[in-house]
């Protein structure tokens, strides 16, 4: 079975990867998406995370569903954090098995690349001036594929 | 017939509010709800065309309405 979560507390990634591991699969990946010091040249001191949190969760499973089918394995696993994140902290783990590795690659990164296109899930950074704005993607010069 | 806007991040920040009812006329579409938005302060904040969501599910602007539906306006997705 996927599985997908909306957390407000700490994501456990270890527990994640030994959810989806087993001996009948040959690889497993772990995705971490983590708060990053600097975006658009201006330095982030944390992020806030909210969400339409039933749509989100909807979306979320959909699309662990669909990585199972679109890939072939029923074990993997995403969960993203709500709330207020400092630097470093983890705000999605996406954990993919397979037998073979290539699959398992493709999966997870497939898995966060729709994430990022259609989960409605916004952030809202905290500068070190102590402004704060929300994310937009679409905005012009946002540089593509950022995490 | 009455259905509930849902406003999140920068667009609830722009009308003030997460949440407000819009009394439509039957057969009302979801671009309607997007008209009958306009005129509250903060309204021109939102963009004229923005992704919206109809009970959680992605819609079309044509997409015609039924009383006591949840219709969320959905600001550039960020996660990850």
């Amino acid at each position: 079975m996927t599985r997908a979560a909306l957390r407000d507390q700490p994501l456990d990634a270890g527990a994640m990867l030994a959810e989806v591991s087993s001996s009948t699969n040959g690889a497993a990946v772990l995705f971490v998406g983590t708060v990053r010091d600097i975006s658009e040249g201006r330095a982030v001191t944390g992020i806030d995370y909210t969400a339409y949190e039933a749509m989100a969760v909807r979306e979320l499973e959909s699309i662990a569903a669909e990585a199972g089918a679109r890939f072939g394995t029923e074990d993997l696993v995403v969960e993203h954090r709500l709330g207020t994140l400092g630097l470093g902290e983890a705000s999605v783990v996406i954990a993919c098995a397979h037998p073979h590795r290539a699959q398992a690659f493709e999966a997870a990164r497939w898995v966060i690349e729709e994430i990022k296109r259609r989960v409605p899930i916004w952030k809202r950074e905290h500068y070190v001036d102590g402004t704060r704005e929300w994310v937009d993607p679409t905005r012009a010069g946002m540089e593509a594929g950022r995490s | 017939m009455t259905i509930t806007v849902l406003l999140f991040a920068s667009y609830a920040d722009a009308l003030g509010r997460s949440a407000l009812e819009l009394s439509l006329p039957q057969g009302a579409t979801v671009a309607d709800a997007m008209a009958g938005l306009a005129g509250m302060p903060g309204s021109d904040r939102l963009p004229p065309s923005p992704l919206v969501a109809v009970n959680e599910r992605w819609a079309a602007r044509d997409q015609v309405l039924r009383a006591g539906d949840q219709v969320a306006i959905i600001p550039p997705v960020a996660g990850g």
